[in-house]
């Protein structure tokens, strides 16, 4: 009996012990570039264009690399969405047999778990070959094909979640599968797409391994799909990688910028998510 | 008047038969109620009458379920039509994931009924049955210069007949997922009706519900059972006596006996009629 008592206190603490940890993990990343990175912003960093070379002067800002990534993961988180949930709702056994449904979600994780330099290094070859150049639209290409798999798992997992009874009761009604699919599946599942977007969007914003090839280097803003355009991801490793101090500094306000973005983005699908549920039923 | 009626109908699972050999014609404008023991393939049966096991792969059926003259497994078979004359309430109710107004024009709309054909469809049900003639405070005038004026009153007209509408008549653009159980099963059923369609299945309605809830349920089935044929689920033997003038009794997939109500209980022939009547098996 007592061993019992203190088998169950000690997963107790094992269980505060890693919640603890975890938390620790999210307050000590917010902390170290908050410290480091806070000093060195500035209203300037925020609104101009670098000066003296690719980052690597002290002068002039990030903007083009905070618009760039804006403009990379918002392109390419649209265009997955556009392609993940067809995906999704075609996985469902009204249309799918259960057997393909299953190769699919293979294939898709073994996609999900391939590193992004891959991605970027087989996105190389294809603008190579289309004769494209290093460009947003190459990077938000490549964008695209890194957040599908993420995409289209999370929302294929939320649409499986839908429980077989509701559909009936539409079918029951006389819709065919795409009424049911678009009234009822798609009204049900909303709150969990948010969610599978936003795990797409924070991996595609975060990624400077995937864009390294094919966004190209640049100080400039970018005017056209077809510009070089610069990214977050970038402007901090190269600042970071530099023996200067001072700009040093600047890639950790820069990994702050991109902080305070994840962190917004997050907070806004919330209050939608939350929003949408209300007519989910549970 | 729909009618349906059973041909050497087998259903299985896999290599399991569920249903063997059923045949059975099923009289209208009442209460059948198919009674058992769990596990008997009871709603089994009930989901075979409006071809609800097409989302499940595993299940094969041979055999015919003839509804006006035409096998519904007819690949020709128009389904969409057939489940339009054939509503469905679940054992759980599941309301669609939207308003309580949406969850009844739901139907309609997807039909694409104008507001003449509503107009029309609540007329012909009241003058053939005065329905709602027993309800107070029912003002069938309609307000024309309203939009939606019709699918309004359809509505109004649908709630009432499910005896919901003095309930939920201040709330009806909120979710319905927020209703009670109780309020969830007579919306189900109110948005069965809305379709006008002429035989109900109902699988244990009232199993999830409080008494109160199950006793408005019963109460609304005799009163439609005038207009309806009621296909009920159901493994409460003194639900069944209350209710059903039809009994069709199932013992391990087999079709044991049916008849009218008062036969059945009065005098069973089989013998394991009357060791379940009695309470010696269940």
């Amino acid at each position: 009996m007592k061993s019992r008592r203190m088998e169950e206190v000690l997963f107790k603490w094992l269980m505060i012990f890693s919640l603890v940890l975890v938390m620790m993990a999210l307050a000590g990343i917010i902390f170290v570039i908050v410290l480091k990175g806070a000093s060195a912003l500035s209203l300037s960093m925020l609104i101009e264009t670098p000066k003296g070379g690719y980052y690597l002067g002290k002068e002039g800002g990030i903007a083009n690399a905070i618009v760039g990534s804006l403009y990379l993961a918002f392109g390419a988180s649209f265009l997955s969405v556009i392609l993940s949930l067809p995906v999704a709702f075609a996985l469902q056994r009204e249309y799918t047999s259960r057997r393909v449904a299953d190769w699919t979600r293979l294939v898709l994780d073994i996609l999900w778990g391939i590193p992004s330099i891959v991605y970027g290094a087989f996105a190389f070859v294809v603008m190579v070959y289309f004769g494209i150049r290093a460009s947003l639209l190459g990077g938000i290409i490549v964008l695209t094909l890194l957040m599908l798999p993420i995409m289209i798992r999370s929302m294929e997992e939320v649409v499986r979640m839908v429980p077989l009874e509701l559909k009936e009761v539409s079918y029951s009604l006389g819709t065919t599968k795409i009424e049911t699919t678009v009234s009822v599946v798609l009204r049900q599942v909303i709150p969990g797409t948010i969610t599978a977007v936003l795990l797409a969007f924070g991996r595609g914003i975060g990624d400077a391994a995937s864009v390294l090839f094919t966004t190209g280097y640049t100080d400039y803003m970018p005017s056209s799909l077809l510009d070089p355009v610069a990214s977050l991801p970038l402007a901090i490793f190269f600042q970071a990688g530099t023996a200067v101090p001072e700009v040093q500094d600047r890639a950790y306000a820069s990994a702050l910028v991109l902080l305070i973005i994840v962190l917004l983005v997050n907070i806004f699908s919330r209050i939608l998510e939350r929003r949408f549920s209300k007519y989910v039923v549970k | 008047m729909s009618h349906i009626s059973l041909k050497k109908l087998t259903v299985s699972y896999g290599n399991h038969d569920v249903l063997r050999n059923i045949t059975i014609d099923i009289p209208d404008r009442q209460i059948i109620a198919i009674l058992g023991p769990s596990g008997c393939g009871k709603t089994t049966l009930l989901k075979s009458l409006n071809r609800l096991h097409d989302l499940n792969e595993e299940v094969r059926i041979s055999g015919d379920v003839i509804l006006d003259g035409i096998n519904i497994y007819d690949p020709q078979a128009d389904i969409l039509a057939l489940r339009k004359k054939v509503g469905f309430l679940s054992q759980r109710p599941y309301p669609l994931p939207m308003s309580i107004y949406d969850n009844i024009a739901f139907g309609p709309r997807i039909h694409r009924m104008n507001g003449e054909q509503v107009l029309r469809q609540i007329e012909l049900l009241e003058k053939n049955n005065a329905m709602l003639g027993s309800f107070s405070g029912f003002n069938p005038r309609i307000d024309r210069s309203r939009k939606n004026s019709e699918m309004d009153y359809l509505v109004e007209y649908y709630l009432r007949l499910a005896g919901l509408w003095e309930e939920v008549k201040d709330r009806l653009n909120a979710p319905a997922a927020r209703l009670s159980v109780g309020q969830q099963q007579r919306l189900a059923l109110a948005r069965a009706l809305a379709v006008e369609p002429e035989i109900v299945l109902a699988d244990e309605p009232t199993s999830a519900l409080d008494p109160v809830s199950a006793a408005l349920i019963e109460k609304q089935f005799k009163l439609l059972k005038n207009n309806y044929t009621i296909i009920m689920v159901t493994h409460i033997l003194r639900q069944a006596k209350r209710l059903a003038d039809y009994v069709i009794f199932l013992y391990m997939g087999e079709l044991v006996e049916h008849g009218p109500a008062e036969s059945f209980f009065g005098s069973p022939q089989d013998e394991r009629t009357r060791a379940y009547i009695s309470g010696e098996i269940n």
